[in-house]
């Protein structure tokens, strides 16, 4: 087989040979007319733009953003972090008891479902178990009245408040957003929600915090209204992961970035078959080109003028 | 040049068979390909997937 191989591409990848090349690329320079102090200036100039640019470059893409007062999240290692990394199914299933015991009291989700959960944190059976314990209303039934019934696997996750009146009457005002997007809705994505969820602290001397707001570095303007949700020790989880208030506020950032992103996994399984597929076919490419270029490469053109008569 | 000849007289030469081994042949590669890439996926986020832990919960 490899001996195939080398035969096929004994022709040496269809080289062509440099003295059947015949054109000199420097007849096309334009610089060809300068005097050597005008190519001098011009590779300074050109020097100096790349040079800002590239600097300019940098302190945009720099963390350093001095101009702002709140706090930007550092990044952190998420156990999906890398270009090839998997969601921590363990972690999402955690996410959602710490979502369910916590946060679901005042945050709604209502564009995730019960049967998103299946196949991913929880089985068929379970996922059923845990849209059961809601109640739904739903109807009308044939007497034109609407009823209760426990939820089922279609049934996205219950909202805490009726509407948005609601909610902000019950939290001072506050508004406490609708969570199944909220990493996609918000810069630095989970780092953002990790940080926001063990950042509480006393506000500096001299910031003033009016009752009902809380300090958070991390929340725009520093005073959110959601008081601080997660402590040590909490709820417990089912698989006896001890229950800090890091490790309750990791889950369930996972989680909310699954919510946000359900196709993760997948894009990124198919990321190592679309690479691996584009790096074979490179290989075909770059013979077809040599291919295609042998002849226009090896081919002798000359230009004849017309004579006047 | 053995093999080559014997591909192309074999395989290639006809239109026939030259489909039929395009056929065959994709599926193959589908089928290999997949599998590598699985594999790829499924050991370096050994344990983190929902095949991985499923086990505990049915
Ligand atoms: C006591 C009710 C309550 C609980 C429990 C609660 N929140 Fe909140 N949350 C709020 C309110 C109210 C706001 C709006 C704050 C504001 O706009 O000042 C909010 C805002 C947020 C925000 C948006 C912040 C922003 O940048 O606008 C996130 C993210 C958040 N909560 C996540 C969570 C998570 C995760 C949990 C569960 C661990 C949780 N919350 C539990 C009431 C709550």
């Amino acid at each position: 087989m490899a001996g195939a191989v080398t035969r096929v591409f004994s022709s040496k990848l269809l080289k062509t040979h440099p003295s059947l090349v015949q054109i000199n690329v420097s007849h096309y320079s334009t610089t060809k007319g300068w005097s050597k102090s005008k190519k001098a200036f011009m590779t300074t100039l050109g020097m100096f733009a790349g040079g800002a640019g590239a600097l300019l470059y940098a302190l945009e893409s720099s963390c350093v953003q001095a101009g702002d007062l709140e706090l930007h999240p550092p990044h952190l290692k998420w156990s999906h972090s890398g270009w090839l990394d998997s969601f921590d199914h363990a972690s999402i299933r955690r996410g959602y008891e710490v979502y369910k015991n916590v946060c679901a009291a005042c945050h709604s989700a209502r564009f995730v479902c019960y049967r998103n959960l299946v196949g991913v944190s929880h089985t068929e059976a379970e996922a059923k178990r845990e849209a059961e314990e809601i109640m739904v209303e739903d109807g009308p039934n044939d007497k034109g009245d609407m009823f209760k019934r426990p939820g089922k696997l279609s049934d996205s996750f219950p909202s805490p408040y009726p509407n948005e009146e609601a909610a902000r009457a019950a939290n001072n005002g506050a508004y406490p957003p609708d969570l199944s997007y909220i990493t996609a809705a918000r810069h630095g994505a989970e780092d953002y929600v990790f940080h926001l969820l063990t950042g509480y602290m006393d506000p500096p001397a001299g910031v003033q915090i009016r009752e009902g707001l809380y300090f958070n570095p991390y929340f725009l303007g520093g005073a959110i209204g959601m008081a601080q949700a997660l402590y040590n020790e909490i709820i417990e989880y089912e698989d006896g992961t001890p229950a800090t208030q890091a490790q309750l506020a990791k889950d369930v950032s996972t989680f909310l970035r699954w919510c946000a992103e359900p196709e993760h996994d997948t894009r990124k399984r198919f990321a190592i078959k679309a690479l691996g597929l584009t790096a074979l076919l490179s290989f075909g490419l770059f013979y077809l080109k040599r291919y295609k270029f042998s002849s226009l490469k090896s081919r002798k053109i000359s230009f004849k003028p017309p004579s006047k008569q | 040049m053995a093999l080559s000849n014997t591909v192309y007289n074999l395989l290639f030469k006809r239109t026939s068979t030259f489909m039929l081994t395009i056929a065959v042949g994709s599926f193959a590669f589908e089928r290999g390909f997949d599998r590598l890439t699985e594999y790829i996926w499924e050991s370096h986020n050994h344990g983190k997937l929902w095949k991985h832990i499923k086990d505990k919960y049915e």
